[in-house]
């Protein structure tokens, strides 16, 4: 253990990637907190959850859990391409969970300004005359899925930036922690929606 | 400063089959969203939710090919949020 | 510890003098040096301190008679806002971990500097930028705040005053208490001398290894909860309005979901602090080693499920407060451990009356009185009488000014000449101490009585009942602002004009005494090899 190295030179792929899965908790836990919220109104108010989640088209939300759930496959996959030395067909795949992040978020876009154009956003005037349960659905609504695209942002960000890094051939098979911490980063991302599409989109 | 290598390479015919399983899962909750369950509909939605990222977290996460402390620490902050939720809601059931 | 003898290296210069790509401030500011970012944190919150502090100050001044004496209404609660938030959230929270964990958890451990430096330096900047943005809700806008540190809902998102940078401020300033979370627990994990195991780890390390987790898993809830504060001033959501169906209470349950675990992200690294001074005085390794690492641990656990009783008076359900009141009675049993744990260590101890150890056991003393009063409030029945009285401000100073801010100063005497490589006059910082003490005491004391007779907290006003504890309490905290005035001059002079300090002055058995004062840039010219437990007297 004794190297002279300096510190900058230090360097620990498991500690970065026990770093990384303690920022995922973090990200877990700020979520959780708007979870919590979710759950406190929606047991208080469970008919007019019930009638607000109506508005919302399962169709779109099953799409694009189909779009997440596919772009979390083909990121971890790009992993085990970078083990097995196959440069290119790890920047393929990241480059498919980019474009299926922007297909969702263009999805994402569609369905917020359809419900801008009905009226329905936060302090809006249909919206304040609807009961306190509709009012407090679609506050959380914006809320939970305005921060999950937030996520996405970032999530894309991060990936572009290790597909630099790929090309570059900084990221390779043998040093490649960066890629999986992406590859992390987006996998909670997908974490978070499989639980936010069954609590708006499937309320009965 | 030694490096622990990864020496594990999951192959894409798992990555495969694990996604056509949340696939699967996902339109299975879609579906038991047409038929009347009553009350039991939201425990069906947040079961396969929670087996749906159970699923992400062991094989796309790496969690079942990584260090055991791993998994305990995931577990460990799943527990956390639960036990939070389950006294906040000590306050909500019995107000 | 592995070596007895200390070693000396001259050859490489100390931390203070080093030279890098920088020159002048600048080799400060963008150091990734951990022993830098602990004087760089020591040196913001000693400024942000003393401002915070005179407040204090003059709000006591203007408690001293009844009406109004040197301020009105207004600027008392925009006073007690600003206050709080400083002392909690720029000071006392990150206060410990950041000052003094940044300097001597890797030297404790046997590592060069910290998991990932670059974001330790990054969580400086953003504790800098979070500080700013705080105050400058002072400066413009509205208003200061007047909601008080807590910023309870519907009054937060309805007051005209000037919350959002307030808020918003806070909010940024979790994401460096997360920064330097991640960085301690990858280090404690990934770092430790070889041999160090978790059963051979000081008690210091130990202690912000708890706090650390605290700091990682309670901190995203304050994150979302201020989130939600500022999109409810901003969108009209809802969360927390109950005209829109909003639930006040439930800001209070998030709000104390990380607030009161924030108590013990205060509290635990100050018993790591004086798990350390004592037993390096009492020349006698610690009493129940292991019995202070699971107490640690149980505290930072339980801990967590215990924020109800913030909230007794609020209008929970009867199973929830019967709930929060065991859950609090039970935490208790985890901190008296630890003082049992302290005077067993200094039994039959040849002791070293030294300026750290006074404030250790003025810390065994005030933390004592903290503690006994948290149980006086944890019982349901003796809650409500108290609730938001001066019972409550008093015993809240016990703990976290009585707790956190005494092993604050106990840590900087006890480590000061190994972070200056020089001594402080000693004379003077006893009688710092000595005068800190007596109006601490004075300041606090009286506010017991005050609250046991019904004076409410956060007025500026009181009726004529009240004036002669109130004429004491004022007195006290004239006295204490004295003692600090002494305490923090002595200290800032002898920086420079001190006696050179050696490498071991207390006799010390922990790692960070194997190495010259000031520590070299790269702590250790050669990684330690541990076989000892620490604390080895023997």
């Amino acid at each position: 253990m004794s190297n002279h190295a300096h510190i900058d030179e230090h360097r620990d792929d498991e500690g970065a990637k026990t770093g990384m899965w303690i920022f995922i908790f973090t990200e877990l836990i700020l979520f959780g907190g708007l979870f919590i919220v979710y759950s406190v109104y929606r047991y208080l108010n469970p008919a007019a959850f019930h009638l607000a989640a109506e508005e919302l088209d399962t169709f779109i939300g099953t799409v694009n859990t189909v779009i997440l759930l596919t772009s979390s496959m083909t990121i971890a996959m790009s992993v085990s391409a970078i083990q097995y030395q196959n440069k290119k067909l790890t920047l393929i795949l990241m480059g498919v969970t980019i474009l299926l992040a922007v297909v969702f978020m263009v999805n994402k876009y569609f369905e917020w300004s359809g419900k801008i154009a009905h009226g329905i956003y936060p302090g809006s005037p249909t919206l304040m005359e609807a009961s306190q349960g509709e009012i407090l659905f679609f506050g959380l609504y914006y809320a939970m899925t305005g921060l999950h695209a937030i996520h996405i942002i970032i999530g894309v960000a991060f990936i572009a930036y290790v597909m630099r890094l790929v090309v570059k051939d900084e990221v390779q098979h043998d040093n490649f922690t960066i890629l999986e911490n992406s590859g992390l980063y987006w996998h909670l991302v997908d974490l978070i929606w499989i639980f936010l599409f069954p609590l708006f989109y499937l309320i009965t | 400063m030694e490096k622990e290598q990864h020496t594990h390479i999951v192959k894409y015919k798992t990555y495969v089959f694990v996604l056509i399983a949340l696939l699967l899962m996902t339109f299975t909750s879609v579906a038991i969203t047409s038929l009347n369950l009553g009350p039991y509909t939201v425990s069906a939605a947040l079961l396969l939710a929670g087996s749906k990222s159970l699923l992400v977290l062991l094989i796309f996460m790496h969690l079942k090919f990584d260090k055991k402390f791993y998994s305990i620490m995931v577990g460990g902050v799943f527990l956390l949020f639960a036990s939070v939720i389950f006294i906040t809601f000590l306050d909500y059931l019995y107000r | 510890m592995h070596m007895s003898d200390t070693v000396i290296q001259n050859h490489e210069p100390n931390y203070l003098e080093y030279q890098g790509r920088y020159k002048g401030i600048f080799a400060w500011i963008f150091s990734t040096d951990h022993k830098r970012i602990g004087l760089l944190y020591l040196y913001s919150m000693l400024v942000l301190f003393s401002a915070a502090a005179i407040l204090g100050l003059l709000m006591k001044i203007e408690l001293i008679a009844p009406g109004k004496t040197i301020m009105d209404a207004q600027t008392y609660n925009s006073f007690f806002t600003l206050h709080g938030i400083t002392m909690i959230f720029l000071i006392v929270v990150p206060g410990l971990p950041a000052v003094f964990g940044n300097f001597f958890l890797p030297l404790m451990i046997g590592a060069k500097d910290v998991a990932f430096p670059k974001l330790n330096l990054l969580s400086w900047w953003i504790y800098i930028a979070g500080a700013a943005i705080v105050l400058s809700s002072q400066f413009f806008g509205d208003g200061p705040p007047d909601t008080g540190w807590t910023f309870y809902a519907p009054y937060s998102f309805r007051t005209g005053t000037n919350m959002l940078p307030a808020v918003t401020g806070a909010f940024i300033l979790g994401f460096s208490s997360i920064a330097t979370g991640i960085n301690f627990i990858v280090t404690m994990h990934r770092m430790r001398a070889p041999g160090m195991t978790w059963m051979k780890m000081p008690l210091f390390p130990w202690a912000l290894y708890g706090t650390s987790w605290i700091q990682v898993l309670a901190t995203p809830i304050v994150g979302i909860t201020l989130l939600m504060i500022v999109l409810e001033r901003t969108l009209q959501i809802g969360f927390f309005d109950p005209a829109l169906g909003g639930d006040p209470i439930l800001y209070q349950h998030l709000f104390w979901i990380y607030s009161h675990p924030a108590v013990y992200i205060m509290i635990l690294p100050a018993m790591g602090v004086i798990s350390e001074i004592i037993p390096t005085f009492a020349r006698k390794t610690i009493f129940g080693y292991k019995a202070i690492v699971v107490s640690t641990l149980a505290i930072a656990f339980v801990g967590y499920f215990v924020w109800g009783h913030h909230m007794f008076t609020s209008g929970m359900s009867g199973t929830a407060l019967y709930t929060f009141s065991i859950l609090t009675f039970l935490v208790a049993i985890p901190s008296a451990i630890k003082i049992f744990n302290w005077v067993a260590t200094l039994h039959k101890a040849s002791i070293d009356i030294q300026t750290p150890f006074l404030w250790a056991l003025c810390f065994l003393f005030v933390f004592m009185i903290g503690g006994l009063s948290g149980m006086v409030l944890g019982a349901l029945s003796a809650n409500v009488h108290l609730h938001d009285t001066a019972f409550v401000v008093a015993h809240f100073h016990f703990i976290v000014f009585g707790g956190t801010g005494y092993a604050f100063f106990g840590a900087l005497h006890y480590w000061y000449p190994k972070m200056f490589g020089r001594m402080y006059d000693k004379g003077w910082a006893n009688i710092g101490l000595a005068v800190f003490f007596t109006g601490f005491n004075t300041l606090y004391l009286p506010m017991f009585y005050l609250g046991m007779i019904g004076m409410p907290r956060r007025y500026y006003d009181y009726v004529e009942e009240f004036h002669g504890p109130n004429i004491v309490s004022s007195f006290g905290a004239m006295l204490m602002i004295s003692g600090l005035v002494i305490i923090i001059t002595n200290l800032v002079r002898s920086a420079r004009k001190g006696e050179i300090a050696e490498a071991d002055p207390w006799k010390g058995k922990t790692l960070e005494w194997t190495v010259a004062s000031p520590p070299p840039l790269e702590n250790f010219a050669e990684i330690p090899v541990v076989t000892k437990r620490p604390y080895d007297y023997e």
